[in-house]
């Protein structure tokens, strides 16, 4: 059987006596968009860092293409090529978009001090393929008119997506989304989702966070429900609809802020 | 976090001023003088450097009126002022680019001014052309070991640990007999005479003299931070500086990155500590004191940290408003801290705040919707641009 690109392999993650994650265990196959759902509080964000290094799991591992990620410093794992966004905005606020997208695109980069002030060639080849590769993702993401402006500056929909084209610029096996339409109307959400299977459509595997599970349908392959920690349901978008545990879950709980 | 869902707001009088609102200035950027600068075509760039490098180096000949103080102008720039732009911009890569608070920064200072004294007078005699490498050298790896165990560190906590530093580096020198004790050590080599520059002739040749090797010193370290600045390297540090964790999520090295910045940081502090103890000859730990760390912080926030040419403006006036208070006798420190107050509550970025690295040239903007063009501004058609900030 072909290996995953990305197994979570039984992993516990606990602070303290909080049991955050109870022996989760799912696998993202190459090319596919994974939806990961669950109720506010049901452990998503955490799975999401506890694969991209920020936590170390209680117990089970994550394996990236069959490698153990467990003490991978986290820029390494960006290197080995997960990348993510983050549920609240995180860009470099006082950066142009464009800067903000060359330093996901310098992840693959090697200039150091010396070739810089000397202005090596390998120095002036990477800056010119850093920039073009920005030019090109502002535009796929559909903001490359505001490329100078400080990040700060930007709408809250042109932040939201310079996240995603600044996690791309990491040429990213894996692209873990946390929440990318959080705060985003129904027209804007749809329009996301397309951009998200455009995304996918360029060969990248697309791990997707969102709690809201009408919108999560029309665009994930399969889908892992997650409700308290632990993994109620496994399954294609229409096996989830008539999932009995989700529906409880998601009634049990009180009504979504979005 | 700044997460305006609105976009810039509409253009006010302010904003139209180089010295407007920090984010009017970001957005209408067009309009100001360093667009318009980037807008000349390079060789009449190239032009205006050269006489301004040309001005800086003769200022000394030049007596002008209203900027000299009752000290000796010339030993002023080269003794007070000239040093403290050099300090202020090896303090600015570490403080203003990457962001990490450092209280210590005199210590880098006497690590140079130490190393010089102890390697052409207190245990050896070398040449001082070898010594300065050599020191900066040590200055760096006194960054490094500093760095190491405490860049893991953030905020309030680095800037402990630093604190700490300076005064453990005056106070070693003031309890080791091997470095001069509290007596401190005298006889330090003054540079090798080069032409008519002369570094052993009178007190006004001795002083020209170093005036023209500071600014050298400032001059050859601009140029390369600038360089620095628009590359990989200054991009990771302000990615630092922003947000640390975003950035080492980013596949940011932020670790290798901030030691980076804390050795260069302290090289540049170290070669300002050999400039000093050549000028001066005898230096003990008295030289060295807290007061030090804290004034040359002053000059990178007065500036505006981040910006190069702010933080030399910052550095010019922290050394040179004391001087030109003499006047005032007893309170003069007194009024010095009346205009830092002022200034930091009417101006907190700065005298010039940061800048964003642009690299789109205006011509090639896709969509300027935010740009008046009923107030077309000739010199936006200029010439060419270079993609980095000049």
């Amino acid at each position: 059987m072909e290996q995953p690109l990305l197994k979570v392999d039984h992993v516990t993650m606990q602070f303290g006596g909080l049991v955050a994650l109870d022996d989760v265990d799912f696998s993202i196959e190459q090319g596919e968009i994974l939806g990961l759902i669950g109720p506010n509080g049901a452990g998503k964000t955490t799975l999401f860092n506890v694969a991209t290094g920020v936590y170390q799991a209680t117990a089970g591992q994550v394996r990236f293409e069959g490698r153990n990620l467990a003490k991978t410093e986290r820029h390494k794992i960006t290197k080995l090529g997960i990348a993510r966004t983050f549920q609240s905005i995180r860009l470099f606020p006082d950066m142009t978009a464009i800067e903000n997208v060359m330093v996901g695109a310098d992840a693959h980069h090697t200039t150091s001090v010396l070739s810089a002030m000397f202005h090596l060639p390998k120095h002036k080849a990477e800056e010119k393929q850093g920039l073009k590769r920005a030019l090109e993702l502002l535009e796929f993401m559909g903001i490359a008119d505001r490329g100078d402006d400080a990040a700060r500056n930007l709408p809250y929909g042109y932040q939201r997506r310079l996240e995603i084209a600044r996690a791309l610029a990491t040429n990213p096996k894996l692209l873990c989304l946390d929440e990318p339409a959080a705060g985003f109307n129904p027209a804007e959400k749809i329009e996301l989702m397309g951009l998200i299977r455009a995304i996918r459509d360029q060969g990248y595997t697309v791990l997707l966070i969102e709690h809201d599970m009408s919108l999560v349908m029309g665009v994930t392959d399969r889908i892992v429900v997650l409700d308290f920690g632990k993994k109620i349901a496994e399954g294609t978008p229409a096996e989830i609809r008539a999932d009995r545990a989700v529906i409880a879950a998601y009634l049990g709980e009180p009504a979504d802020a979005s | 976090m700044s997460q305006d869902t609105t976009s810039a707001p509409p253009p006010t009088a302010a904003a139209k001023l180089v010295f407007g609102s920090r984010f009017a200035a970001a957005a209408r950027r067009r309009r100001t003088i360093e667009t318009r600068w980037k807008a000349l075509p390079r060789p009449l760039r190239a032009l205006f450097v050269l006489v301004l490098v040309g001005f800086i180096y003769l200022l000394p000949s030049l007596h002008l009126p209203i900027i000299p103080t009752s000290s000796d102008f010339t030993a002023l720039l080269a003794i007070i002022i000239v040093p403290y732009v050099l300090v202020a911009l090896g303090l600015n890569v570490v403080v203003g680019m990457a962001g990490l608070l450092d209280l210590g920064y005199v210590g880098f200072y006497a690590v140079g001014a130490y190393s010089l004294a102890i390697l052409t007078s207190q245990h050896a005699t070398v040449p001082w052309l070898i010594s300065i490498p050599l020191s900066v050298g040590i200055s760096m790896l006194a960054g490094l070991l500093l760095g190491a165990p405490t860049l893991r560190l953030r905020g309030d906590y680095l800037a402990i640990v630093t604190l700490g530093f300076g005064e453990i580096i005056r106070l070693l020198a003031k309890s080791s007999d091997w470095m001069g004790a509290q007596s401190g050590i005298g006889n330090i080599k003054s540079p090798p005479n080069l032409g008519p520059i002369k570094f052993s002739g009178t007190i006004q040749e001795r002083n020209t003299a170093f005036y023209y090797l500071a600014v050298t010193f400032v001059i050859v370290v601009f140029f390369f931070l600038r360089r620095l600045e628009s590359s990989r390297v200054g991009r990771s540090w302000t990615a630092i500086r922003e947000d640390e964790d975003a950035a080492e999520h980013m596949g940011v090295p932020t670790f290798k990155f901030k030691l980076w910045a804390f050795a260069i940081g302290a090289g540049i502090g170290g070669l300002a500590g050999t400039l000093y103890a050549s000028n001066v000859r005898f230096i003990n730990p008295d030289n060295f004191q807290l007061k030090l760390s804290i004034l040359f912080l002053a000059a990178v926030v007065f500036g505006g940290p981040g910006n190069m040419v702010g933080v030399v403006f910052g550095a010019v006036a922290v050394s040179y408003l004391p001087e030109r208070l003499r006047f005032l006798n007893t309170t003069r420190y007194f009024w010095f801290g009346v205009v830092l107050m002022v200034m930091m509550v009417f101006r907190p970025q700065g005298l010039l705040p940061r800048k964003l690295q642009q690299r789109i040239k205006p011509r090639d903007s896709v969509m300027p919707a935010f740009i008046d063009v009923s107030e077309g501004d000739p010199d936006r058609e200029g010439g060419p641009h270079g993609t980095a900030t000049a």
